[in-house]
């Protein structure tokens, strides 16, 4: 049964290797579109999947955080991804299946998956 | 949107948006009734803004002028025969109630709430939660302020921290179900 003696475990296990972000730190941003049109789409699986996979490849300079409506609804679930330094990359029609190679293509190899961007779809 | 528990994601937004330090969200089911609520202690609205959230044309957004989130979760309660409330105070936060009668065939599912509440937790780690589930009198309550003074500076959206989160839900939700 989860108890807080086990969170307190975790505690000291973890707070040895929180490093703590400063604002300039080559750090990735994942921001997942969660209003109203984003959720009705699908966006907490997205979600889900994300943190899941950035958990799973232990990748410390990712943070995943959520925005409200962009104006693009008819595009959501829409995730962008911000790379110090680089052009925001804006993903459209995400799905959870989708986001396994957004984390290794573009968050590990910094490698943009070109065919989920706005740009292949708005033609 | 197909479950009530995306329908709390939403509503939660709203109260994150309103500067929100806490958000108590409980669902309540007794026999064929489901009560749920978000409350929040953020800036809260005049009794008239209060009553202009169930208007499906009134947004504070300025990308659309459609608000559709308040209006989605009124019809869904609604449309079972339950009821649905909005009510607020300027500086004191706003607290949204819904009831939902599950027998009704117009009923959604509950669906993945745990999912929801760590969505939440997760995405806001700075807000605290708290979760009450009850089940025919059973229940249980998750509160990250408890987390929280046990973690200190490990925030709550580590990783190790979040699966705990997520076990935590999962095996509470299933005691109380059985």
């Amino acid at each position: 049964m989860k108890s807080l003696a086990e969170l307190q475990a975790i505690r000291d296990k973890v707070k040895g290797s929180v490093i703590i972000r400063k604002e300039d730190d080559s750090n990735i941003r994942v921001v997942v579109g969660m209003a109203t049109c984003g959720i009705a789409a699908g966006a907490r699986p997205v979600l889900n999947a994300f943190t899941e996979e950035v958990a799973k490849r232990n990748l410390h300079n990712v943070t995943v955080t959520q925005t409200g409506c962009i104006g693009i609804c008819q595009y959501e679930p829409v995730v962008e991804v911000y790379v110090s330094g680089k052009e925001k990359v804006t993903y459209v029609k995400m799905t959870a299946e989708k986001v396994a190679r957004v984390v290794a293509d573009h968050l590990v190899n910094g490698n943009p998956v070109a065919e989920y961007t706005i740009g292949a779809y708005a033609k | 949107m197909q479950e009530i528990s995306l329908n709390i994601l939403d509503i939660a937004q709203n109260s994150i948006a309103a500067n929100a330090t806490l958000v108590t969200i409980s669902v309540t089911e007794e026999q064929d009734r489901m009560r749920v609520t978000v409350e929040d202690d953020g800036k809260g609205m005049t009794k008239e803004q209060a009553e202009s959230v169930e208007d499906p044309f009134y947004t504070t957004r300025t990308t659309r002028k459609v608000g559709l989130g308040v209006p989605f979760f009124k019809m869904a309660a609604e449309m079972t025969g339950g009821s649905f409330s909005v009510s607020s105070q300027p500086g004191a936060g706003t607290v949204v109630s819904a009831e939902f009668i599950t027998s009704h065939i117009d009923c959604m599912p509950l669906g993945d709430i745990n999912e929801t509440i760590l969505s939440l937790v997760t995405l806001n780690p700075e807000i605290d939660f708290v979760y009450r589930l009850t089940v025919n009198g059973k229940g249980f309550v998750m509160d990250t302020r408890e987390f929280r003074r046990v973690l200190r500076e490990v925030p709550l959206n580590a990783p190790e921290v979040a699966q705990f989160v997520r076990e935590f839900l999962d095996e509470n939700s299933r005691e109380i179900r059985i």
